[in-house]
């Protein structure tokens, strides 16, 4: 993506805010970047689209596996040096408690970094850190430095 | 089926063809829904929403009557990216229905179910709401 090519081209911090928000999807699900320093967490504004169950209501599971693979993307673009977009190989969703129609955060550790893979886990979770709503562990291809 | 569920509607899910414990979903494409702006391809979630709805659909299909269910788990592999501007259709299978769970296999492509944009293996809780008003917990 030219906005990241041109931060590590010029060897400078990625704007994860200006990325997201020229990623067309991660703006139609309302999509914000939190980040103090190193810590990165991210923030899935609800809105009545995102609803996959009416009658309870509940976050579409889709939506929920969205936010966590975009979380685990925003973490490698900061941590790793990949000159492209990570691209997800396969990720596992663990849904552990519904959605509820309020704001859910998540964030994401990268467990292996390898050459040209590596293994991320994220979590989301809405009131309450200690209760998570959905937990993602996955696989991405990152394009290494030349 | 999709009528009901507001991000069915607002992501452009449509059913195509269901049959006992199967159903075929599409998803129109929409500039909205590109994860890499440089290539036009759209984001993996959105296939996770395709996948995930399309299952959920086929263990509908399986009971064969509307019972409140939600995704205990996915997981999904990602083949090869979507082709820019093309539909994206989704095949769920429903292989298996226990007295909790129900087991489900599905894959999404453009035209061609043998070349596969993403494969994904699910399973399902049943008669979710009626379990959590017996134990009123969360």
């Amino acid at each position: 993506m030219e906005l990241l090519q041109r931060a590590r081209a010029q060897r400078s911090k990625v704007d994860l805010q200006a990325l997201i928000d020229a990623i067309p999807y991660c703006r139609f699900l309302g999509i914000e970047v939190d980040r103090k320093g190193s810590e990165l967490t991210m923030i899935l504004r609800f809105d009545r689209k995102l609803i996959g169950n009416p009658i309870l209501p509940a976050l579409h599971g889709g939506v929920i596996g969205a936010f966590l693979e975009t979380t685990a993307i925003a973490q490698l673009i900061l941590e790793t040096e990949s000159a492209e977009l990570p691209k997800p190989v396969d990720i596992g969703i663990d849904y552990l408690r519904s959605g509820k129609p309020v704001d859910t955060y998540a964030r994401a550790v990268i467990t292996k970094h390898g050459r040209r893979v590596c293994n991320v886990r994220a979590e989301a979770w809405q009131d309450e850190h200690t209760r998570p709503i959905a937990a993602l562990h996955g696989h991405f291809l990152i394009k290494p430095k030349e | 089926m999709l009528d009901h569920v507001p991000h069915a509607k607002a992501v452009g899910l449509s059913i195509v063809s269901v049959e006992k414990g199967a159903a075929v979903v599409k998803l129109t494409y929409d500039e909205k829904l590109v994860g890499n702006p440089d290539t036009g391809v759209v984001h993996g979630g959105v296939i996770t929403t395709l996948l995930d709805n399309c299952c959920g659909i086929a263990v509908g299909m399986a009971l064969g009557e509307m019972r409140p269910i939600a995704t205990l788990d996915l997981r999904i592999d990602y083949m090869k990216p979507a082709t820019p501007k093309l539909d994206i259709l989704a095949r769920a299978d429903c292989y298996k229905v226990t007295a909790n769970i129900a087991f489900v296999r599905a894959s999404a492509y453009h035209t061609d179910a043998s070349d596969p944009i993403a494969t994904a293996v699910g399973a399902f809780m049943l008669d979710t709401v009626k379990t959590k008003s017996k134990s009123q917990a969360t």
